[in-house]
């Protein structure tokens, strides 16, 4: 295996290492015969400890597929997935518990993602509980400082998740992947439900959490903007392959595959507004 | 994207809209409150005082956060609010006519067919279990009533206009089987069915990727210019307007910020909310530089309507620019020139 260097200047293991990551779906049709869907055809790459790589492509792109696939939530149909020094992709269903701790997964939308019937403090305290570590008491104080570390207030532990605005809802989404002391946070179009002004706040607290946590991140996207914002690394997939990587300013400044223009080129942008109207 | 011309005249077989495009405001809404009650006999004010004109083969962009009341608007003008809500004063002329004066059976006449709406969720809003052409053939047949195999004829036309190369397939799919970007077309096909003059879209593209919604922007542009319909397009994304919308509407907690000229507010936003707001968002040019992975600047606070002022300016609280006299009393809209106007005490309010 090849040795990474890291943005530090050291020489390292990659954190992460995918190769040839294939994934396979086979559905069955009402006539009995089956019809099989390459998500990911051979996904290969390497991301450094405490960095961001950004997953961007179109939808159907098996961008969401290869976020299940790391966070051990589908077994790969072959490849391998290097966390840490072993490979996760062939693991047994108690390894693969063990695991799924250490690598935490933030959906889009956090009304769906959070139980609506539970109070924020059960929200927080299940992953607590399930792991059973910590005492009745403890648990309740790591809470605590889950709320204030991503800017909630523990007035709020008695609420439901409708409660919450949409912006504080995924707030209490990250608290709850934090619980369990992660070292990788797969972010699947994690800002893309939020209203502009609080991406914004979320962004800069996924930030903060990258400095003081050392969070290394998988943040997949769509909105190239924000994956230029808070990425070390882009990867472009389409079709279930990843046809570009490199570093951010790199791969949006001197695009090399005609998909990435594509989707350079889609871009909503603010900057448009002095330009003419769009062209039908 | 061109649509047959043989389709649009059939689209628009009464040629309405095209004559009205010279003449008054296709809708005039003026001082419209809206409330919804909460139980224990509270209530909230979700609009408070919108006023605007909308004319005709215009595409009007309404911009707002959560719990600013656009979608609030886009119920209002169809009256199709849940039933704690409640239009306390105001009026709606559309056509001439106040939607509000009008009777539920005139207002069926109007809705679907005069104006239609486009929802945000096209896999919500279709049925699961209907092909997708029976679905817009539903539309028409609830609104026209011309024999079956005219309507027929009219479902497979609107359909051409929207998928030219592919409408029989898609008319024969059920929504599962269609992309995202498809079932929004068909939801699309839906709402123009029957030829209305002024479509609501409520933020259409929110579940799309970008260049999907890209492509969804450009058919309705292509709708606008074709059919000459008047469009209000409501988005939390100032970006999506940007070469998209001909003028912009800016609502904070249920009042107008600003309103002018796409152009004008999206590349010199006057309003302190509206300049915050385009600040907060990255900017791809400035993001691959030195700027990276710093703090984005942010509105502070937050807009839930709990914590609304009851007196002065609603954006107060958030305002980096505030004033003495901002928790006095509100800022009245004031005009910049251009059809400008902007809700703050900068500019004299």
């Amino acid at each position: 295996m090849e040795v990474e260097t890291s943005p530090s200047g050291q020489n390292m293991q990659p954190f992460l290492r995918v190769e040839k990551l294939v994934k396979c779906y086979e559905r069955q049709n009402v006539f009995g015969s089956r019809d099989r869907l390459l998500a990911l055809d051979g996904v290969s790459f390497a991301v450094a400890r405490e960095t961001t790589l950004a997953v961007v492509g179109e939808s159907g792109s098996g961008k969401s597929t290869l976020g299940f696939c790391i966070s051990c939530l589908e077994i790969p149909t072959s490849g391998s997935i290097w966390f840490e020094g072993r490979d996760i992709a062939v693991l047994t269903e108690s390894e693969r518990r063990k695991v799924r701790a250490q690598i935490q997964l933030i959906f889009q939308d956090p009304s769906n993602s959070l139980n609506p019937r539970w109070s924020v403090e059960d929200i927080l305290l299940e992953p607590l509980n399930l792991e059973g570590k910590l005492k009745r008491e403890e648990t309740k104080q790591r809470a605590a400082a889950l709320m204030t570390q991503v800017g909630l207030s523990s007035d709020m532990f008695q609420r439901s998740p409708a409660q919450l605005s949409g912006g504080q809802r995924q707030r209490l989404a990250i608290a709850r992947a934090l619980a369990l002391e992660p070292k990788l946070l797969i972010l699947d179009e994690a800002l893309s439900a939020l209203d502009c002004s609080v991406q914004a706040q979320i962004a800069n607290l996924l930030i903060e959490l990258q400095r003081t946590l050392g969070m290394t991140y998988l943040f997949i996207t769509h909105d190239l903007a924000m994956a230029a914002h808070l990425a070390d690394e882009i990867a472009v997939m389409n079709r279930g392959r990843v046809v570009e990587q490199g570093p951010a300013e790199k791969v949006l400044r001197h695009p090399k595959e005609e998909i990435t223009r594509h989707l350079l080129a889609a871009m909503p942008s603010l900057d448009n507004a002095e330009r003419p109207p769009l062209e039908s | 994207m061109s649509l047959p011309a043989s389709c649009l005249n059939m689209i628009h077989s009464g040629g309405w809209a095209k004559e009205a495009r010279h003449m008054a405001p296709i809708l005039e809404v003026r001082d419209l409150h809206v409330s919804y009650s909460a139980s224990g006999g509270a209530s909230y004010a979700a609009l408070a005082g919108v006023s605007f004109q909308h004319m005709p083969n215009e595409i009007l962009g309404v911009l707002g956060e959560s719990g600013s009341g656009k979608s609030t608007l886009a119920a209002s003008l169809l009256k199709l609010l849940p039933s704690n809500g409640n239009i306390s004063t105001g009026s709606i002329f559309f056509e001439g006519k106040d939607l509000l004066c009008s009777s539920a059976s005139e207002l069926e006449q109007i809705r679907g067919k005069r104006i239609s709406l486009v929802y945000q969720e096209p896999s919500v809003a279709l049925h699961p279990a209907i092909h997708a052409g029976e679905q817009v053939f539903q539309v028409l047949a609830a609104h026209e009533s011309a024999g079956k195999s005219t309507l027929r004829q009219k479902t497979r036309q609107v359909l051409a206009s929207l998928f030219p190369k592919e409408a029989d397939r898609i008319s024969n799919s059920y929504p599962h089987q269609l992309s995202g970007g498809q079932r929004q077309r068909v939801l699309i096909a839906q709402a123009i069915a029957c030829g209305p003059s002024l479509l609501i879209a409520d933020e259409p593209t929110a579940s799309l990727d970008s260049t999907t919604q890209k492509e969804i922007l450009g058919v309705l542009r292509t709708l606008r210019d074709e059919l000459g319909l008047a469009m209000i397009f409501i988005t939390h994304n100032p970006a999506l307007l940007a070469g998209f919308a001909d003028r912009v509407l800016v609502l904070y907690g249920g009042r107008v910020a600003e309103l002018g000229p796409a152009r004008t507010v999206l590349s010199s936003p006057k309003h302190p909310y509206t300049r915050a707001l385009f600040q907060s968002m990255p900017q791809i040019l400035e993001s691959t530089g030195n700027r990276r992975k710093t703090k984005l600047p942010v509105i502070a606070g937050d807009s839930s309507t709990a914590r609304l002022p009851l007196e002065g300016c609603v954006f107060e609280p958030r305002c980096p620019d505030r004033m003495e006299d901002c928790r006095k009393r509100e800022p009245a809209l004031v005009n910049l020139g251009e059809s400008h106007t902007v809700s703050c005490f900068r500019y004299g309010g």
